[in-house]
């Protein structure tokens, strides 16, 4: 299952704007944490630059976040300010790409392949002073496969209709015992927050846990393991969290981290906006940057550096309905429909479109021609064998002219074509107004493909009414899209893969595969999440990408790069390509030296 | 006669900026909708006669631009590669006035681009769109204003020569219209109509809404002129003959409305080119690759085309001597107006 990422927000704002709405909690006296607890701390040590304690760190965020709470969060500003808030069992380290321990100071699997035992740390506190144990790990779980949750990650738990299952042995020992040999579920503890048993079991039993971790939550009314805790919400404006005293990770010296005292998100909406304060040194960090302002942040590089960190896991691709519409569909639907179920047509279009231009011409050189769904930022899994055919209007012609297709010419020497009923071949593709990047793509490949003799005309849409498009209603003819994998293994992206999956977005949410080559995909994926070894699983997922890619029904464009930058002040700043590109080691940025505040 | 001569310049410099866009095919070197994909926001090219080594050059050139090393958006001259200017080259094919098929241009390169206003997003010629540009922006305020006049004439005739309810109807619907929020209205419009809009579509679309949302202050105008016309002793006498109202109407009353009605044409013709920016401009007017002049500066929306690409703010510079040209024009045609009803009063107590 894929994380709905920036590109499919809208669909999941409202329902978390309504649970946020209401802002009730237990009002329970929070009693001051039990100091008997005297065992011994197994702290983490980070290996790393050495940095200095205090200061705060000011950030913009895109949006305010809907909530605090881990179990119903879906949009990127929550999931962002969580991630620096919570902590999970077992982490996916974003810059080597690999599983490292957190909570969990070691696993085992058993030979079968069903049964894993994870050790917790010892002496590990909430950010309130409450000791962590098993308990809370099985409370959490609880939590997220309780069906009335609703947590979105539920899925990602359910092994053929089965949920996982948790003992506990002792205080700091849990199996997780699985339904089906899984071939790597500790990669899947990554991103499942820790919850603080002490404060959310009272309102769960009351049925009320959707409406905990408002932003309006009294900051000793909520927890968790992360470097930060809640400090201040002013609301339209900021989140101020504060440094945890209690977290459990130190650096090569010894030193307790975070370093920061505090960290500051401004709710700064627009991307212009985020640029200017960057600019003016209000934000120390900026990041999800378009290439265009990160070329503006370039020219002038005193007081802060840009960084381009490569091509991260987005990738934007252009896709054809292919939706059976039944009897209802409009003729000439039906008409067009018939050109996009061509394997030929969708080639020609593949070979037409000038992906190097799109490169060149929409990220400024920053970004990477694209001819699959795994980016080239993705170094352990993308196939190498996948062939990179270069753009050819020949090729794309002599595809069309074996289809049926043929050019009229009207009058003026331009020619256009037509199809073998003598239809001229005319189609609309959508965009989404909101991205200057995916519009200019489309009108790219407007271009490209009146160059065939195609009519082509973009429609750009608000994103909401555009994913309304094409996953409810389907009136659309083809659409320029983007998404990003949140975890370079392939099972984040599965929803896309499987004919089942709601995001296989050219004909979301099959009952049975439409196609043989999507019921070959569907074996493909189905078995490499089963596969045991990292080599079959690659072996199964690079066919899986050569038939998605012979067969075309997504038309991959680029991947852009991740850029970000950070004032020359902040220390340890390493951008990752995995989300959270900036904060995934926030605990170990610091401020250099201490003569800068980085607010105002 | 002073006014009359500030008419007729106003009038001969309106004509001049028209016929320049008018013939767009002409005067801009390439079709606008060309994209030159190795150099987009390229800044304009300088024209040169003097090379770097001092000699003068008969015939106008350029140099070719590069990128500068290491930079994905610098250009910088190709010092070693000079490209003559052409006149009068044979290149894209146009249509010249809608129906003669050309390729004449003013002016080219040899074997090169020539950019003289910079280039957009795409690498396409910004001075051939703006000049392409304009002739859908003034179009649609031509026709939009045409249409406005036509029926405000219409309305507020009938309003003023009848009288009694159909008055009182006519003009509570005009204070409806009054207001009518138009820009929302043409949100709600364009989202009820069809996906893809072709670009000749969405053109009348706008222009038919333009045209009918803005009728009610022009009918106002218009019937304080009737009402106070068919009161008149030679409308009074042409009735006692027993004219119609009909040949009243034609013949003697809405004559009258003509310096009311040029001059709201001169002040509407504008507004509306405007309205037709501001649409495109909010991507709701004719869709790419067309060009208008709201389309052409809907860029800059973006901040980092505002501060880096100055050349792109040159079709907001365009407007102006449009603008101007028509506001000269409004209030010289209401000088005339004003001295033209003396002058009757005048001359009509002599008589």
């Amino acid at each position: 299952m894929k994380k709905p990422t920036a590109n499919f927000k809208p669909c999941w704002i409202f329902s978390t704007l309504l649970l946020s709405a209401f802002t009730f909690i237990g009002r329970r006296a929070i009693a001051s944490p039990p100091e008997k607890t005297t065992e011994k701390e197994e702290l983490l040590v980070l290996p790393g630059e050495v940095g200095q304690r205090g200061e705060r760190l000011v950030v913009s965020l895109r949006g305010e976040p809907k909530t605090l709470n881990p179990l119903i969060s879906v949009d990127t500003p929550s999931r962002e300010v969580i991630g620096t808030m919570q902590a999970d069992l077992v982490h996916i380290n974003r810059a080597t790409q690999l599983t490292e321990p957190a909570l969990a100071k070691s696993w085992k699997i058993s030979p079968d392949g069903l049964r894993y035992t994870l050790v917790l740390r010892r002496g590990l506190k909430f950010s309130d002073g409450y000791p962590m144990d098993a308990d809370d790990v099985l409370f959490t779980f609880r939590l997220y496969l309780d069906e009335k949750v609703h947590a979105p990650q539920r899925d990602l738990l359910i092994f053929d209709g089965k949920p996982i299952s948790l003992q506990k042995v002792d205080s700091h020992t849990i199996v997780f015992q699985l339904p089906k040999p899984y071939g790597v579920m500790e990669r899947m503890f990554d991103g499942w927050a820790i919850l603080p048993r002490h404060l959310l079991e009272k309102p769960y039993e009351e049925g009320k846990i959707a409406q905990v971790g408002a932003l309006t939550t009294p900051p000793n009314h909520w927890a968790g393991l992360g470097p930060f805790r809640l400090k201040e919400y002013v609301a339209g404006q900021r989140l101020v969290l504060e440094r945890n005293p209690y977290y459990w990770k130190t650096d090569a010296k010894g030193n307790r981290l975070p370093y920061l005292d505090e960290l500051v998100f401004l709710f700064v909406p627009s991307a212009d906006a985020q640029v200017l304060r960057f600019q003016s040194g209000e934000t120390g960090v900026i990041s999800r940057l378009g290439a265009e302002n990160f070329s503006v942040l370039s020219r002038d590089q005193k007081d802060y550096a840009m960084v381009d960190a490569g091509p991260g896991l987005e990738y934007n691709f252009l896709f054809f309905n292919l939706n059976d519409l039944g009897e209802k569909a409009p003729p000439e639907m039906i008409q067009k429909q018939k050109w996009f179920r061509d394997l030929k047509f969708r080639q020609a279009v593949s070979s037409a479109v000038d992906r190097e231009a799109i490169v060149r011409l929409v990220y400024q050189g920053r970004g990477a021609a694209l001819w699959g769904l795994v980016t080239p930022g993705n170094r352990r899994w993308a196939d190498e064998k996948l062939p990179h055919s270069p753009r050819s209007l020949e090729k794309a012609r002599e595809l069309l002219k074996e289809a049926g297709f043929s050019w009229g010419v009207p009058g003026n020497g331009d020619s256009w074509l037509q199809d073998s009923d003598g239809k001229p071949v005319e189609f609309s593709i959508i965009a989404q107004s909101s991205s200057s990047e995916r519009s200019k793509m489309a009108a790219l490949i407007q271009d490209d493909l009146k160059q065939l003799g195609m009519r082509v005309q973009v429609v750009p849409l608000e994103s909401r009414s555009l994913l309304d498009r094409v996953t409810q209603t389907k009136q659309y003819d083809a659409c320029v899209l983007g998404a990003a994998s949140y975890d370079a293994d392939p099972n984040s992206d599965i929803n896309v893969w499987l004919s089942s999956g709601g995001l296989h977005l050219w004909n979301p949410s099959q009952a049975r595969p439409a196609t043989p080559w999507e019921a070959e995909i569907d074996r493909l994926i189905n078995e490499q999440m089963y596969a045991s070894t990292f080599e079959q699983r690659k072996k199964l997922y690079d066919r899986a990408q050569e038939v998605l890619a012979e067969n075309q029904p997504m038309i991959f464009l680029v991947s852009p790069n991740i850029l970000a930058g950070a004032k020359n002040t902040i220390g340890n700043f390493h951008p990752a390509v995995l989300e959270p590109y900036v904060f995934w080691n926030v605990e170990q940025l610091y401020l250099k030296n201490g003569t800068e505040n980085a607010t105002r | 006669m002073k006014m009359q001569r500030a008419l007729t310049r106003w009038l001969l410099a309106l004509g001049a900026l028209h016929g320049t866009v008018v013939c767009a095919g002409f005067f801009a070197p390439y079709d606008p909708a060309v994209q030159d994909r190795m150099y987009p926001y390229l800044p304009p090219m300088r024209v040169h006669l003097v090379d770097t080594q001092g000699h003068l050059h008969a015939r106008p050139f350029v140099y070719q631009p590069k990128l500068r090393v290491g930079s994905f958006d610098q250009y910088e001259e190709d010092i070693t590669d000079p490209r003559p200017v052409k006149f009068l080259p044979s290149g894209d094919y146009y249509r010249l006035l809608g129906f003669l098929s050309c390729r004449r241009h003013l002016f080219g390169a040899k074997n090169a681009r020539i950019y003289l206003l910079g280039t957009d997003a795409y690498g396409r010629d910004q001075l051939s769109r703006l000049l392409f540009g304009g002739q859908v922006s003034l179009v649609a305020g031509l026709l939009g204003a045409g249409i406005t006049l036509l029926i405000g004439m219409c309305i507020g005739a009938v309003a003023g020569y009848f009288g009694g309810w159909r008055d009182g109807l006519l003009m509570r619907l005009s204070e409806l219209f009054m207001a009518l929020p138009w820009l929302y209205l043409l949100f709600a419009i364009r989202a009820f109509l069809p996906l893809a809009v072709s670009p000749l579509k969405a053109f009348f679309l706008i222009i038919a809404v333009i045209g009918t949302v803005g009728w009610a202050r022009p009918a106002r105008l218009v019937r304080g002129v009737v009402l106070s016309a068919k009161e008149r002793d030679f409308v009074r006498a042409a009735r006692g003959f027993g004219a119609t109202n009909g040949y009243l109407l034609r013949r003697h009353i809405l004559p009258e409305t003509s310096s009311v009605l040029l001059t709201q044409a001169a002040i509407l013709i504008p507004q509306y080119v405007l309205a037709e920016m501001t649409l495109s401009f909010l991507g709701l007017g004719v869709p790419e690759p067309v060009p208008s002049w709201g389309n052409l500066l809907s860029s800059l929306q973006q901040y980092s085309v505002l501060i880096s690409h100055w050349w792109m703010y040159l079709p907001a510079v365009a407007i102006v001597p449009f603008f101007l040209g028509y506001l000269g024009l409004a209030s010289s045609l209401h000088e005339r107006g004003a001295a033209y009803k003396i002058e009757s009063r005048i001359l009509g107590n002599l008589t």
